[in-house]
């Protein structure tokens, strides 16, 4: 009957793992338990299995064996329990013939949420990422950075209780990155989100997360955790203090262990 | 308004349309003179001048043709929208379905109309209807080719998005995969507009040596057995009008459609 953890976990990989029918194995068995409002990032190398993983968590992917809990329940069952998932994928994933309004309220109208709810829905969601001004404009007309805002207008628009991103901010100049990741912080706070962000870089990891889960190729597998102990808010000046290069290093060096024990 | 960009579009535009139309005229000229100075008969070849003069005093039955070919132009062409359109759809609903169908819709294509258009205006007792009917088989490739291949060209990452919320078949179909294929039908409708045309004038001519028919082809038929090669060159040229009437319009539509997203109807910056 006792319970010891403090808050209930939102997500809980059950060693899940993913062999395709050709036989290649893309990731071990895997355990992972993520509590409710934690900032989760997955780190590896390319073919390191970080976005098998999350496609299995979002119900992409069907793992091979294992199970995979949101909220103590089956992925497909998400809806039942009450709770929303959004995905965010590495490329803005936008319909070029809609506006970017239209863009954002694709998952409410394939809810069928009713039109006056989701206007408004829409104007917060645009308003969060700043880009209320080009609600009526065609992706094709912005920017990426400002592309990749609309499509995380669209993942926010739904007010999920668990945000997936698969590398959102891989193919952005890096002013335009640091911009993304201040924003996406504070939006994580202003939302009490739980979030599992996918990337590569080691920076960009230490900056953004309550806990680093670090993976390594061939075939992919969790080597370590890493809780980055750190308070927020974290600025931009949070990544020049020693306390930051110190969780860097440590990253890199297991990286590194990954990488030789490949070879 | 910076007048620098609108002089420079006029610019353009007039070279897009008066060279084209320069060349025309000088082209025209020198059949002229090339007619006058060889004392060609018109029985031979006529001169765009005698040509103009036959348009002008056959208005009458010219005019009643072209509305003929026109109308079975556009059934046909209208026909062929919506049965290939509906049979791209039902490909993509069920690949069983298409992997059974695709060679006949194949085997149509290559059969030459001109083989097939006889049977059909023995069958189909109404002479219309039948050369509708070849008419619609000869465009009607385009349209299932290109639509088909455009309801599955959509993009994978927002293809697992719409599954990711669990949006339905008809969802999908109706929210993701028209607008995807909107390009790709367009580009066949293009080529079936004028293979329509061409579909019709076949069927006509076909119809036309069985002594039935009254479109422009039939025209070009007549004037042939009467040696009314003036009148044969002015039914030529309606033809070639329409069809470049067709084209235009399916342009105009193509960017209508397509003008503000798609990489091939942008205009460049």
């Amino acid at each position: 009957m006792s319970s010891l953890s403090y808050s209930t976990p939102a997500v809980e990989v059950l060693s899940a793992n993913k062999t395709y029918a050709n036989g290649y194995q893309a990731l071990l068995p895997v355990n992972l338990s993520i509590q409710e409002g934690e900032f989760v990032t997955l780190l590896g190398p390319s073919g390191c299995g970080k976005s098998t993983l999350l496609k299995m968590v979002a119900g992409l992917l069907e793992p091979s064996d294992g199970r995979i809990l949101l909220w103590r329940k089956p992925v497909a069952d998400l809806q039942a329990s009450g709770k929303t998932m959004s995905f965010v994928f590495q490329s803005p994933t936008l319909m070029p013939w809609a506006d970017v309004a239209t863009n954002v309220r694709l998952p409410l109208d394939l809810m069928g949420t009713p039109p006056s709810v989701a206007k408004d829905r829409v104007m917060e969601a645009l308003e969060l990422v700043g880009l209320e001004q080009f609600a009526s404009a065609l992706p094709r007309a912005l920017s990426g950075g400002m592309q990749m805002r609309v499509s995380i207008a669209r993942g926010l628009v739904t007010q999920p209780d668990l945000l997936l991103m698969d590398e959102p901010f891989g193919a952005l100049d890096e002013i335009t990155r640091h911009r993304l990741d201040a924003d996406l912080l504070s939006l994580w706070a202003k939302k009490k989100l739980t979030v599992i962000f996918v990337t590569h870089s080691i920076h960009e990891a230490v900056f953004l997360s309550n806990r680093v889960v670090m993976m390594a190729a061939r075939p992919g597998h969790i080597i370590q955790e890493h809780t980055i102990d750190e308070p927020y808010p974290r600025t931009q000046e949070f990544m020049v203090r020693t306390e930051f290069m110190r969780h860097a290093q440590v990253l890199q060096k297991s990286l590194e262990h990954a990488s030789e024990s490949l070879s | 308004m910076n007048p620098t960009p609108s002089l420079h579009a006029s610019r353009l535009a007039l070279q897009k349309i008066g060279i084209p139309v320069c060349l025309g005229f000088l082209i025209l000229g020198a059949w002229q003179a090339f007619v006058v100075v060889m004392e060609l008969p018109p029985y031979l070849v006529p001169s765009p001048i005698l040509m103009m003069q036959t348009l002008v005093t056959d208005w009458h039955p010219l005019l009643l043709a072209l509305w003929v070919t026109v109308k079975i132009t556009l059934l046909s062409f209208a026909l062929a929208i919506v049965v290939g359109v509906s049979i791209s759809f039902v490909f993509v609903q069920s690949a069983l379905l298409e992997r059974a169908l695709f060679p006949y819709a194949v085997l149509l294509q290559v059969t030459p109309i001109v083989s097939i258009a006889p049977l059909i205006i023995i069958w189909v007792k109404d002479t219309n209807l039948s050369m509708v009917l070849c008419a619609s088989l000869v465009a009607l490739f385009p349209i299932i080719s290109n639509t088909t291949l455009g309801l599955k060209s959509v993009e994978p990452n927002l293809y697992s998005y719409f599954l990711l919320n669990r949006a339905s078949r008809w969802q999908i179909l109706m929210r993701l995969r028209i607008p995807s294929a909107l390009p790709y039908f367009m580009g066949g409708l293009r080529i079936s507009s004028g293979l329509a045309l061409i579909g019709a004038v076949v069927a006509e001519f076909v119809a036309g040596t069985g002594g039935q028919g009254s479109g422009l082809a039939y025209q070009i038929l007549q004037a042939g057995f009467q040696l009314k090669i003036p009148r044969m060159f002015a039914a030529l040229l309606l033809i070639s009008l329409t069809g470049v009437m067709l084209f235009a319009v399916m342009a105009w539509l193509s960017r209508w459609a397509l003008g503000d997203w798609h990489e091939s109807e942008v205009q460049a910056e």
